[in-house]
């Protein structure tokens, strides 16, 4: 009984790390531009499947994660240069319908690129697990956590110590203001989505090992990332990680318990409920408009 | 002039009737009337997402769902319960109509597009239920539909008409039908309402318009309309399988309102035509499917923000002025 449930909440929290650095991927460009990025699935597909191609064309895993996570970089920019940025007077719908656009097209592209199987990775740190209380957990589950850990931390320092990272949130804060006292808000923008790739790219790069990976796993991952941000508050950090890990215990618990032919079922549940009850999720800004 | 002439609606359905009573001329062969009965009821289910995307302002990533409901409900009904296909239609619709309201009703009272991410979700949902519940539906094999008894209908009223044409005309006259409630809803009062609150909701509830009450009615319509499509689908392939009903499914049918140009009918019926009949000219189209329809999404929305026909229409406008 106690390992079973330890057992779930150890996959609960790894699977729901990813899906908060989904959610914070959101969360940084749902900031500095208004605009909910329903590519950013892609860009954890994107980091998986190719450091998986880099890694079969030769290059040490290492060496084809982080390519694969530069790589990711480049296409979250030119998506922010090529077609958000042209867009800059297009309504928030048409901003919805690019980003949808965007999202099909990698999906599209990497399954011409790549190919339509499933593919893995073999764990960072061995395969072998470890038990705790009756429970196991793999390296790579401590890997994911410390990972996303890590992330949120670094983000943090980068926000509130760094002067780019300052300007950010005075983007973030009132764009116009922020480009009367000089911060360059266009490249304030492309260091969003810049930024939210590399961290998406990561978290692709970190699941893999356990959860395997194809062309279109982004939508899900999307979905998932958007019940987390919406369940901490959108536009809020802090609530994407707690959002993220309350989604990945609810799906864990759910699929446990409940079952799991419809464990995807459950951040849509989580959604819906979201808004029927408290729309501005459990840190959001009081900003969410009633009409 | 304008005088001696019908009023713009009759004009427009009257030109559409022209066109499906002509196109039969030039068909080399019967392949022909499969296709537009494909474009027909695409066309349907666009119709129905123009009245959401273009008289309302929202838009819906999971319509597909509705769609699937509606072919499933004319697969399972006469099926499982011996229910005569029509009302099977019917049911299907009214399923669909009784979901998308109680989803849309507290989420359209929220400003923002949160019935994007509501409906990509009920989407997926559906396609999972109709996978998963193989005892009832097949599972991802799908399933047979019963035959809707148009031809034989045909046959006993003492004409000769081949299956892929009596199924032309009988889905040519639904689309009529639904480009007439369309555009009779678009001049209607609901109609002026849901454009004003389309071009600003601040500006249209100050003249005392129920804005969320409004954008709840193109939900259900727009839920209605596709639900319709998906039962006349269901009925003219004979056969479904839950792809109806995927996300896929969902982007193309977006894609094909927001191509034509989201806000006007002809527009839909025009981006249903390109976009059922590019694959069909187009073998290769099949790998190239999703990039493609990525790119006219990104596109359009970035160099056309109208839509294909209002932005040719314009320019055609504009060019008249200047030469004279």
């Amino acid at each position: 009984m106690l390992e079973s449930f330890l057992q779930f909440t150890f996959s609960g929290l790894t699977v729901g790390a990813v899906y908060a650095l989904v959610a914070l991927g959101f969360t940084i460009i749902y900031n500095a531009s208004d605009v909910v990025n329903f590519a950013q699935g892609e860009f954890v597909m994107i980091g998986g499947m190719s450091t998986v191609f880099l890694r079969q064309d030769g290059l040490p895993l290492a060496a084809a994660a982080a390519l694969a996570i530069v790589l990711t970089t480049v296409i979250g920019i030119l998506l922010d240069k090529l077609a958000i940025a042209r867009a800059k007077r297009a309504s928030v719908l048409s901003l919805v319908i690019i980003t949808i656009g965007a999202s099909i097209f990698l999906r599209g592209a990497a399954q011409l690129v790549f190919d339509k199987q499933l593919h893995r990775l073999p764990a960072f740190a061995g395969e072998d697990p470890l038990t705790l209380m009756g429970a196991t957990i793999l390296p790579q589950s401590l890997l994911v956590l410390a990972g996303a850990a890590a992330i949120f931390v670094g983000l943090w320092l980068f926000f509130n110590r760094s002067r780019t990272g300052k300007a950010v949130l005075a983007t973030a804060n009132n764009r116009l203001a922020a480009r009367l006292v000089g911060v360059d808000t266009a490249f304030i923008m492309a260091l969003s989505f810049g930024l939210s790739a590399a961290i998406g790219a990561t978290a692709g790069v970190l699941i893999t090992p356990l959860t395997l990976t194809s062309y279109d796993v982004g939508l899900m991952l999307a979905l998932k990332g958007f019940a987390a941000a919406m369940l901490g508050g959108l536009g809020n950090p802090f609530g994407a990680l707690v959002g993220g890990l309350a989604i990945g215990l609810i799906e864990a618990f759910g699929a446990g318990y409940v079952s799991s032919e419809y464990k995807d079922a459950s951040a849509f549940l989580v959604i819906l409920l979201i808004l029927f009850l408290m729309p501005r999720g459990l840190f959001g800004k009081k900003t969410v408009e009633r009409v | 002039m304008d005088r001696f002439l019908p009023s713009p609606t009759a004009r427009i359905l009257l030109a559409l009737l022209a066109i499906l009573a002509l196109a039969p001329l030039v068909f080399p062969s019967t392949f022909y009337y499969r296709i537009f009965t494909l474009i027909s009821i695409n066309a349907i289910v666009v119709i129905g997402l123009v009245i959401l995307l273009g008289y309302a302002g929202q838009i819906s990533l999971g319509h597909a769902g509705f769609v699937g409901l509606g072919a499933y409900a004319n697969a399972i009904g006469p099926t499982h319960l011996g229910l005569p296909p029509l009302l099977a239609l019917v049911l299907g619709a009214a399923l669909s109509a009784a979901l998308a309201w109680l989803v849309g009703r507290p989420i359209l009272k929220l400003r923002g597009l949160y019935l994007a991410v509501v409906t990509l979700g009920f989407g997926i949902l559906v396609q999972m239920v109709l996978v998963n519940e193989s005892w009832l539906t097949g599972g991802p094999d799908g399933m047979a539909v019963e035959d809707l008894g148009l031809v034989s209908l045909v046959k006993a009223l003492g004409l000769k008409m081949k299956t892929a044409q009596v199924w032309y005309v009988f889905s040519g006259l639904m689309l009529l039908l639904a480009a007439w409630v369309a555009l009779n809803l678009r001049d209607s009062p609901t109609g002026r309402a849901l454009r004003s609150l389309h071009d600003s909701e601040v500006a249209a509830r100050t003249v005392g318009i129920n804005v969320a009450r409004y954008k709840l009615i193109a939900f259900v319509l727009s839920a209605v309309f596709a639900s319709v499509g998906g039962s006349l689908l269901a009925l003219f392939n004979r056969f479904v399988t839950p792809d109806v009903a995927g996300f896929i499914h969902s982007v193309e049918l977006v894609t094909m309102s927001v191509l034509g140009g989201a806000a006007s009918v002809l527009g839909g019926i025009a981006g249903a035509a390109l976009l059922t009949t590019l694959p069909q000219a187009l073998t290769v189209f099949h790998d190239f499917e999703t990039v493609i329809l990525g790119l006219i999404m990104m596109g359009v929305a970035i160099f056309m923000p109208d839509g294909l026909l209002p932005n040719l229409a314009n320019r055609a406008k504009r060019t008249r002025r200047t030469n004279r």
